[in-house]
């Protein structure tokens, strides 16, 4: 591929491998005034490739150009020099300082330090005046606005310095429609004025109104780049899925071992979800779990996987609908209001963030593991009976095949794997009904991810009821009897996982993310 | 590496690092006066030590869950008030008068740290009012004015015919040896280490972390008290503006002993070794004619250097083990 010169940004043969290859020869054109939607599912290399061009990290294989010239940005710092810019998902705000100064921040006072307020607010008002943020009070703290003001003004600094390439991870996710409204705008202007613009976003009506070209990830591969006028959504979808390919349990290969064999009718239900809401994360769920089923959570990140678990475990209140348990005959409504209320009822969570939320990193493996079992484990002067721990977490640790030098060695000694079955031996040691487990492969090597898929498919047919958050396809469907999609905090469908395809689920996770001008034929529900 | 039955006993070094330390101030003290190795000075340790000790003890606890208690000092003078007055004014029994002002103490602590808890606000700054609150009431109960026990008290400082220790220093080791038996071996100790290296994760374990918290609040409190109930035995005063500034010197303890700030990681008996390191260094000082200044600027650099010491202990244990790691 040669240079083109007209081209803002080139990307040639763009590598980037972290423990695996996450960006595979990706040639990518970027051109002045143009905005270029990027897409992909979980996991297709999105941000990776403008974590590349934002000088954040450095590409393993390939080169950049900018402009023409070679482009290789050390830091965030070097890509600000050259003009190319990133809106973060999360927020870079200060929130005790005032709109003004975070407008301003590498450029708040004069030579001796000293910040002039009025020169201040003067420049402040010129940027937000660029987004129609004219009714802000520059002098406000930013910790009073609401989150979607916040992200307005978080584009209002990046575009308060001189930017030739804006990258957008994002940026609507928290904007109301007119808000919306107002970026576009100025996306408008910024095209006008010859600014190259990547847009990455979910929401397919957004890419239509505003972006030039899509350009589509699968698997750090990318698979097309064309006009935005040209593409629907069916095409997109296929695209983002690849080959279609249907899941057959009789296919093996694919499947778990623990499930060659055909798959037994669903048991008794162990939980109903009845329009399961919590504000500002998912709204009117409802499900139901079967004992010896395991039912699989697909969707894009931010859909409100997560946050359906942390409520169903009470780790967060959910604020509409109700949980109905078979201990008094589903009779009862119940909502968890704290953890140790959905523990007794029979209900275990093994977290995302296992080092920051799970493990106590610096802490025995077997403090670990014994932990939420330890008011059980002591005799009537609450003496722990350290002998039938370490008896017990032996046995946990070799069924689990957990590498340790002896049970009183940190977790934080042990590979990511073995901190992840150590956070799984917790939930096993108190033997509950239902296990609810979020992206249990994550940062997770090959072997272990292994015998952890075993594991979960091993509590399903002891008759658990188990569900799995994953945002890995693969994972999902190999480990899964039955698979629900969120779609932007609501239910987009229910499939069987022997018979769906990825195509389908990609196309439930773009469900709600739709707009409403251009509705999506019902997604085929599967009546369990 | 322990293992076996070794892996039951934790004398880690450090303790051992804190031993050397108090034998080296007491040779230094030995050597430099004439006076210091003798049963006065002795007698004068084993006075002062069993306040601090029991309130270090409960600040032992409470660091480890990640808080703080300012209001030790405060309860401890409010306590011993209640004790005093009940004594001497409303003439009631020695026992009754102790149990009243130990409920008082527990009292103090328990809303301390429940509103701390439930309402996630700071220890800091909860018991930054406790200190006040409790300072207001010793002076309300006592009505600003010192009252004066005289023996019906004394025989909790006297040494017991026969052992040559008071009754104090007995509670105050055994307080000791109870505190570290409940943080080794009981679940409540479990929990408050679990409490204090993440208490997101205990609590998504199924801890009930308020009740945890506000519990160990309530020890600090009880703790507090007892440790007036000592001082009364001793100066046989009850005096509302007994223990001003001793919180500090129950953190220093405990932060000499090598207790994280942060939480999570603590001993009592490297506590009770701090206690004892500064209490003969303010003792051996003083006899070697260093005026109060001088005392108050050496023991400040010991506690900062403990710190220090104490940050890079981990750092340089941990490259220890693991060269005897590769050994293996």
């Amino acid at each position: 591929m040669r240079a083109t010169p007209s081209a803002l940004l080139q990307t040639r043969g763009l590598d980037k491998q972290f423990a695996a290859p996450v960006l595979r020869g990706v040639d990518f054109t970027l051109n002045p005034g143009e905005i270029h939607a990027l897409m992909g599912s979980n996991g297709a290399g999105k941000s990776t490739l403008c974590n590349i061009i934002a000088g954040i990290h450095r590409p393993s294989g390939g080169s950049l150009l900018l402009q023409g010239a070679p482009y290789r940005p050390a830091s965030i710092r070097d890509a600000e020099a050259a003009g190319v810019r990133m809106v973060m998902q999360e927020l870079n705000l200060f929130p005790n300082l005032s709109i003004a100064e975070n407008l301003c921040f590498n450029h708040l006072g004069n030579r001796l330090g000293v910040i002039n307020r009025r020169m201040l607010s003067a420049r402040a008002r010129e940027a937000l005046a660029r987004l129609k943020l004219d009714d802000l009070d520059p002098h406000q703290p930013v910790s009073t606005l609401g989150v979607g003001q916040q992200q307005l003004v978080e584009i209002a600094r990046v575009l308060a310095q001189p930017v030739k390439l804006l990258i957008l991870d994002e940026p609507t996710a928290a904007l109301t429609d007119p808000q919306i409204d107002q970026l576009f705008l100025q996306l408008d202007a910024l095209r006008q004025a010859g600014v190259g613009i990547i847009y990455i976003s979910h929401r397919m009506s957004e890419i239509q109104r505003v972006a030039d070209r899509v350009s589509v990830l699968r698997d750090g591969v990318m698979v097309a780049t064309e006009t935005a006028r040209d593409l629907d959504i069916d095409r997109l979808l296929h695209l983002m899925a690849g080959p279609a390919m249907v899941h057959m349990p009789a296919a093996g290969g694919s499947r778990g071992p623990a499930s060659s064999e055909p798959r037994p009718p669903p048991g008794e239900v162990a939980l109903r979800v009845e329009s399961f809401g919590r504000r500002g994360a998912f709204s009117d769920i409802s499900l139901e779990l079967h004992r010896g089923e395991v039912l699989g959570v697909g969707g894009l990140i931010g859909a409100g996987r997560t946050e359906l678990l942390r409520a169903l475990f009470g780790a967060d209140l959910a604020d509409s609908g109700c949980l109905r348990l078979p201990a008094d005959g589903f009779t009862r409504e119940h909502r968890f209001h704290n953890p140790r209320e959905a523990i007794a009822a029979g209900i275990g969570l093994v977290v995302e963030d296992r080092k920051g939320q799970g493990l106590l990193l610096d802490r025995s493996i077997s403090m670990n593991i014994s932990l939420g079992k330890l008011p059980q484990l002591h005799n009537r002067l609450g003496v722990v009976d350290d002998a039938g721990i370490a008896r017990q977490c032996e046995r946990l640790c070799d069924s689990l095949e957990i590498k340790r030098d002896s049970l009183t060695q940190a977790v934080n000694q042990l590979s990511g794997g073995n901190q992840q079955k150590v956070l799984i031996a917790r939930w096993l040691l108190q033997d509950l009904d239902i296990v609810l487990f979020d992206e249990p492969g994550r940062g997770v090597d090959a072997r272990a991810k292994l015998r952890i898929q075993q594991l979960i498919r091993e509590l399903a047919a002891r008759g658990k009821a188990v569900v799995v958050v994953s945002s890995e396809t693969e994972e999902l469907l190999a480990l899964s009897d039955r698979v629900i999609v969120l779609s932007n905090g609501r239910l987009a469908g229910e499939f069987d996982a022997h018979t769906v395809t990825e195509e389908e689920l990609l196309a439930a996770s773009f469900h709600h993310y739709v707009g409403k001008e251009r509705g999506r034929a019902p997604v085929t529900e599967v009546s369990p | 590496m322990s293992r076996g039955i070794l892996s039951g006993i934790h004398m880690p070094w450090n303790s051992l690092g804190l031993v050397a330390v108090l034998l080296l101030l007491v040779l230094f003290f030995s050597s430099q006066s004439e006076y210091f190795f003798s049963a006065v000075t002795f007698r004068t340790l084993a006075n002062q030590i069993p306040t601090l000790t029991v309130i270090a003890v409960g600040m032992t606890f409470v660091l480890l869950i990640a808080g703080i208690d300012l209001s030790v000092g405060s309860v401890m003078a409010l306590c011993a008030a209640v004790m005093g007055v009940l004594i001497t004014d409303a003439g009631w029994p020695l026992f009754a008068a102790i149990a009243a002002s130990l409920l008082t103490g527990l009292a103090c602590g328990a809303a301390s740290g429940f509103v701390s808890a439930r309402w996630a606000i700071p220890s800091f700054v909860v018991t930054l009012g406790m200190l006040e609150i409790a300072r207001g009431g010793a002076y309300l109960v006592t009505d600003s004015q010192t009252r004066y026990l005289g023996a019906a008290v004394g025989r909790i400082g006297e040494p017991l015919a026969g052992l040559g220790v008071s009754p104090a220093l007995l509670a105050a080791l055994a307080v000791v040896a109870l505190a570290q038996f409940v943080l080794q071996r009981t679940v409540f100790g479990r929990y408050m280490v679990a409490i204090g290296s993440n208490e997101e994760a205990a609590r998504l374990s199924g801890l009930d972390t308020v009740r945890w918290k506000a519990l160990v609040f309530a020890l600090a409190g009880l703790f507090a008290a007892l440790g007036g109930v000592f001082q009364l035995g001793y100066l046989q005063t009850a005096d509302p503006n007994a223990g001003i500034g001793l919180e500090l010197s129950a953190i220093a303890a405990v932060v000499i002993g090598g207790t994280s700030l942060s939480g999570g990681r603590g001993s009592v008996i490297n506590t009770f070794l701090g206690v004892l390191i500064i209490a003969v260094m303010q003792t051996g000082l003083a006899q070697l004619g260093i005026s109060e200044p001088g005392k108050r600027i050496i023991t400040g650099a010991v506690i900062v250097a403990a710190v220090l010491f104490d940050q890079y202990r981990e750092p340089l244990a941990r490259s220890l083990s693991w060269r005897r790691q590769q050994k293996e």
